[in-house]
This record gives C-alpha cells, sequence and structure tokens, in this order.
C-alpha cells in the first residue's frame, strides 16, 4: 500500500486536539507539561465545555498555559490559584473551573490556599505537576525535592536537617472532608496518559456534579531543571520520583 | 417611595449598602475594627435575596485573591480589613491595578506599625495613595467622613473602578467604622446578568464563546517594549483620572485666614475645631479631600496666597501634610497636628495646636 492510499480520515488514529492552538511551546523536550496540557484541552472538548470552562494559570513554568489552550484564563498571582479559582466558581456555578499549578506554587507558597479550598470543597479540579523542581527560575529546590536530590538552592542534595521532608501534599489532601477525588497519575507512556486522561476526566465531571475538589497530581520530569535528556528523566522519574509519591487513586468517593 | 432612615454603624452602612448596589461578592477575614462588615453581611443572607456571595476566607490574602478571581470574571466584588490586613492584601491590590481589574477594597484603619492597637488611626494614608504595593500604580481612594458616607462610597467606589477598571478603595478609620448615626440607604439595585456583564466587560475571563478570542487576564508582560507600553497607558489612564475624578468639601473657606485640612474623622473633629475658632473670633475654614487619589491639588492651590497658614489635622504623624504642601507650592505656612497610635484628639485640641502653631 502506498502512503497517499493510507491518508484517508476513516483511518486518522491521532489529531492535535481542537482546543491547542499553533502558539510555539516555551516547554523544554521532555518536560511533562505540553502533554496535561493537550489531555486538559481533549478533555475540555470531549466533555462540550469550552465554552465554560475558565483555567486558572499559576506562577512557574506554566504561567503562559493561557497561551496554547484556547479557553478563558485568568493568571494568579503565585500559589492564589485556588482562592482565585474559588471565586470564580462561586460566582458562576454553571462554568468549570479549575486550577494549574506546579509544586512551589501549590505546596510551597499556596499551601494555605490548596488546604483551605479542598478544606471548603471548591467544586473546582486543581491540576497538580509535581517535578519536584522549581523550573522556571533555574532549578532550585521545592516542597517536593527528595532526599538527597541536587538543586541550585541545595547543590549538596536536599538533607532532612536543613530542608525537611519532601511534602507529600497530596496525602494531607486525602485527609480532608472536601476532596472527592485525590489521586496520583504519570504521563511517560501511552498506557499512563491514556489512564490519566481518565482520571481528568472524572475530576471535571465530579466538579460540574457538586462532589467537592478533586486533585489529579502528575508525577513529571523537568529534563532541564534535572539536567539529564528526556528518556533519562523518565527513568529516573520512575525509579526515584514513584517510590516516594506512589501512583495510583489516593480517594475516590 | 419615601426614604428610609436607619441608626447604624458605618461598617453595617457599607454591608447594606453593597447589597442594595447589587454586588456579585464580598471575600473577607475577620480583623477589628471592621469585622461588622462581614457579620452584617452574613445575618442578612444576601445570596438568598439578591444572589450574592458570601465567603469567610482563610486569610486576606486568600480574600483580595477571590477579588482578583471574581473581578477577573467581569463581576463586582470587594473586600475588607483593617491595617494589618491591608498590608497582606497589596500584592493582590498590584495585581489587580497591573491586569487593569475593577473592584473595591474597604480600610477601617487602626494604629500601626505592625500590629499596633485596634484604636482608630489614618496611618495608612502614604500606603494607600503613594503606592504600598509594588510598581507604578495608583489606588482610587475615598475618604468617607459619615456613616452615610460609608453608604454612598459603595456604589462611588465601584463605579468609578468600573469606569476605569481600576481597584479603588474606601480609606475609613475605626471612627468612621464604629460610630452611630443615622443613613438614608440607597434603594435596592439588581445584580447584573452574565449577558450584561459580557457586553459591559467583554475582556471578562466568563468562557470563551465561538464569537471571539479567548480572554486572558493577567499582568504578565515578558516583553519589555510592551510592558512599558502597559504603563505608559496606565499613567494615561491615571491622568484622566486626576483631571476628572478629584471630589473635595469646603467649609467656610471663603473669608478664612486660615485653612485647616483634614480628611475622615480628623475632620469631623475639626470641623467643631472651626465653629469653637470662629466664636472666638478666628477665621478659619475647613478644606476636605473626599478623593485622597486624586487629590484635590488644585483647589488647595488656590488658597496658596489667600490663607495665612494652613493646619493639617491627621490621626497621624503627619502624612497628607507632603501633599498639602506640594499643592500650595510651600508659599503659605503648612503645619500639622496629629495624636499617634490611636488616640482621636478632642476639638479643643485642635483649635489649641492651631493657635500655637500658626497664630501665636
Amino acid at each position: 500500500m502506498d502512503t497517499l492510499e493510507i491518508i484517508k480520515p476513516e483511518n486518522k488514529v491521532y489529531g492535535k486536539p481542537r482546543l491547542m492552538n499553533d502558539n510555539p511551546m516555551h516547554y523544554c523536550p521532555g518536560c511533562s507539561h505540553g502533554v496535561v496540557h493537550k489531555l486538559i484541552a481533549e478533555v475540555v472538548d470531549d466533555m462540550g465545555m469550552a465554552e465554560k470552562t475558565i483555567g486558572i494559570a499559576p506562577v512557574g513554568c506554566a504561567v503562559f498555559a493561557y497561551n496554547y489552550i484556547d479557553i478563558d484564563w485568568i493568571e494568579a498571582a503565585h500559589g492564589r490559584a485556588p482562592a482565585v479559582a474559588t471565586a470564580a466558581k462561586r460566582l458562576n456555578p454553571d462554568k468549570m473551573v479549575f486550577s494549574y499549578q506546579g509544586d512551589g506554587d501549590l505546596a510551597a507558597i499556596g499551601t494555605a490556599e490548596t488546604i483551605h479550598a479542598c478544606n471548603r470543597g471548591e467544586n473546582i479540579v486543581i491540576v497538580f505537576i509535581n517535578n519536584a523542581i522549581y523550573g522556571m527560575t533555574g532549578g532550585q529546590m521545592a516542597p517536593t525535592t527528595l532526599l538527597g536530590m541536587k538543586t541550585s538552592t541545595c547543590p549538596y542534595g536536599r538533607n532532612e536537617h536543613l530542608n525537611g521532608y519532601p511534602l507529600k501534599i497530596s496525602d494531607l489532601l486525602v485527609q480532608l472532608e472536601g476532596t472527592c477525588l485525590v489521586t496520583r497519575e504519570t504521563v511517560h507512556t501511552a498506557a499512563a496518559i491514556k489512564k490519566a486522561k481518565k482520571m481528568l476526566r472524572k475530576g471535571f465531571e465530579n466538579s460540574m456534579n457538586g462532589k467537592g475538589t478533586s486533585v489529579i497530581e502528575f508525577v513529571s520530569t523537568c529534563a532541564s531543571g534535572w539536567k539529564m535528556t528526556p528518556d533519562q528523566s523518565n527513568k529516573w522519574m520512575m525509579e526515584n520520583m514513584v517510590p516516594m509519591y506512589p501512583l495510583g487513586i489516593l480517594k475516590d468517593k | 417611595m419615601a426614604e428610609e432612615v436607619k441608626l447604624m454603624k458605618g461598617n453595617e452602612a457599607i454591608a447594606h449598602a453593597a447589597i442594595r448596589y447589587g454586588v456579585d461578592g464580598y471575600f473577607g477575614y475577620p480583623i477589628t475594627p471592621q469585622s461588622e462588615i462581614m457579620e452584617t453581611l452574613m445575618d442578612e443572607k444576601p445570596w438568598e435575596t439578591t444572589g450574592m456571595v458570601v465567603l469567610q476566607a482563610e486569610s486576606e490574602v486568600a480574600a483580595i485573591n477571590m477579588v482578583y478571581g471574581g473581578a477577573a470574571c467581569g463581576k463586582r466584588v470587594m473586600t475588607s480589613s483593617s491595617s494589618p490586613g491591608i498590608s497582606l492584601k497589596l500584592e493582590g491590590i498590584s495585581y489587580m491595578a497591573g491586569a487593569e481589574l475593577p473592584g473595591l477594597i474597604i480600610n477601617v484603619m487602626r494604629g500601626g506599625p505592625g500590629l499596633g492597637t485596634i484604636q482608630p488611626s489614618q496611618a495608612d494614608y502614604f500606603q494607600t495613595v503613594k503606592g504600598g504595593g509594588h510598581g507604578d500604580y495608583r489606588l482610587i481612594t475615598l475618604a468617607p467622613a459619615s456613616v452615610q458616607e460609608m453608604a454612598d462610597h459603595v456604589a462611588l467606589g465601584f463605579d468609578l473602578s468600573f469606569k476605569y477598571n481600576n481597584p479603588a478603595m474606601i480609606l475609613a478609620d475605626g471612627v468612621i467604622g464604629q460610630m452611630m448615626e443615622k443613613v438614608i440607604l440607597p434603594e435596592q439595585k439588581t445584580r447584573r446578568t452574565e449577558e450584561e456583564i459580557r457586553k459591559a466587560q467583554p475582556w471578562a475571563a466568563l468562557g470563551k464563546s465561538a464569537d471571539r478570542e479567548r480572554n486572558v487576564v493577567t499582568s504578565l508582560e515578558l516583553d519589555s517594549a510592551a510592558m512599558e507600553q502597559n504603563n505608559l497607558r496606565f499613567q494615561k489612564k491615571y491622568k484622566t483620572i486626576e483631571e476628572n475624578e478629584v471630589l473635595y468639601e469646603e467649609l467656610l473657606c471663603d473669608d478664612a485666614d486660615y485653612l485647616i485640612v483634614a480628611f475622615g474623622s480628623a475632620s469631623r473633629i475639626s470641623q467643631k475645631a472651626i465653629q469653637m475658632a470662629r466664636n472666638e473670633g478666628i477665621k478659619v475654614g475647613l478644606f476636605r479631600p473626599i478623593t485622597l487619589w486624586p487629590y484635590p491639588a488644585k483647589a488647595l492651590n488656590a488658597y496658596k496666597e489667600k490663607v495665612k497658614g494652613i493646619l493639617t489635622v491627621e490621626l497621624n504623624a503627619g502624612q497628607m501634610i507632603e501633599d498639602v504642601k506640594l499643592a500650595v507650592e510651600c508659599k503659605t505656612q503648612v503645619e500639622h497636628y496629629g495624636r499617634l497610635g490611636g488616640i482621636v484628639p478632642t476639638p479643643q485640641d485642635v483649635l489649641s495646636a492651631l493657635k500655637e502653631k500658626l497664630i501665636k
């Protein structure tokens, strides 16, 4: 069969999501952000909610999430996305509202906003990218940085006596009555992506069904921050990140 | 309909006026001496009548960011606090100014610095009108001097902030917030529909409809040339506000040899002081700025060669006096009288200061 015969609509197995626009991405090769963006674009479109979705962008690498997904966005101050999302949802109950946050944004500077939005059971989705490092500012220690892991602000490796322990914030959020779904996913294989998409969809549906806060954590790579190739980062993530942040559903009620 | 005259606290008047203005949401955190605002709103349950959202946030920081979020959706949203809490809100206020979002913030000032005291003060003048948060921004600032103005400034503050897409603040103090006076509340307005908001605030993040590009509410612009243009646009807007929105009141100023300049509760005390002075044959007038930014500099300038001296009366160590000196180009003597740390002077104290500093 020659190539021209294969290119037919009925043979199409994959396409760029309609809601992903053509802006060149600023994310590094091997970064998880792009895949998670794509999944959100797909889920929002699949649900027919493109005109009713409001995304809250964080401070960090994903500050420019609003350049890529073709929906309305509000760019929040560092760590405050859950507070911004709280108001957007409460004032517009018919809208689908999500925050998109990194580990520094969600689990360091924004810990109070995260915990209290979850504890109030705000009907929002919190998409949490955990790559154990501050990417945007150039590779500093994050609340989720692993013990022994080297960053520019713990160049000899994270030491628990000096820096405290990696914060498993999703495990904390499980304890709050207001959360209905807390899950930890990855997007490093096709199978993982498929499963992650299902969880995202469930979270977004929860938010529209008034079930409370859904937290979808993505254990992610930061090839540049980790100073590895994309392939090495995926391996390092599975060997080092996942034992500390085990994958799967932590809470589903 | 007959006008309803009610007796209430300044803080309560703000809450009632907010409901009646058709405010969409209030987000706050308790702090003395302004907690009656949220308490009154919770008591009135406006979510059952107008549909107004009232939420107690986990902190002042969260509350102002809720205001940021609500404003980004084009809604009429507000928060209130007192001095230490306002310090926490300044990050969010700067973001609102940078993203050109309207919204109303109320500061019922107490004495500082630090945890300070819960007693009245006007020591946040610099913080409010000279910046406070980071960046070159301006905050529309209203200074009510009565319970009636506490109610009226809610509508005025929202109208101005939506006219210019800029946050506005009601800068009250513990006296105005806590004292009870007669007040005529405005008539109930209905909250705006989403359709009305989409039309009036086409930039609002309310979900991207098929007929327009996506809306992004942000203060971020990494391209310095574009960011400079943003700043120049803000400056142009601030200039327009300065030219068009100045408010002040003059009392017995026409024949005055001396002027007292005071705002808020200090102006109420000074009002009595000028009567006492006139009873003694001293011709004193009261100039009361109602907008602290934009400041009524031009109006004050007219007195620079007319009066023998000006006394600013402030519940602080001398903050507004700098703007008064600038306004009159230091062409007449300008002195300051103030009490600090929550002490409120009597009219007699003000009269004595006037004699001692300007007339002796």
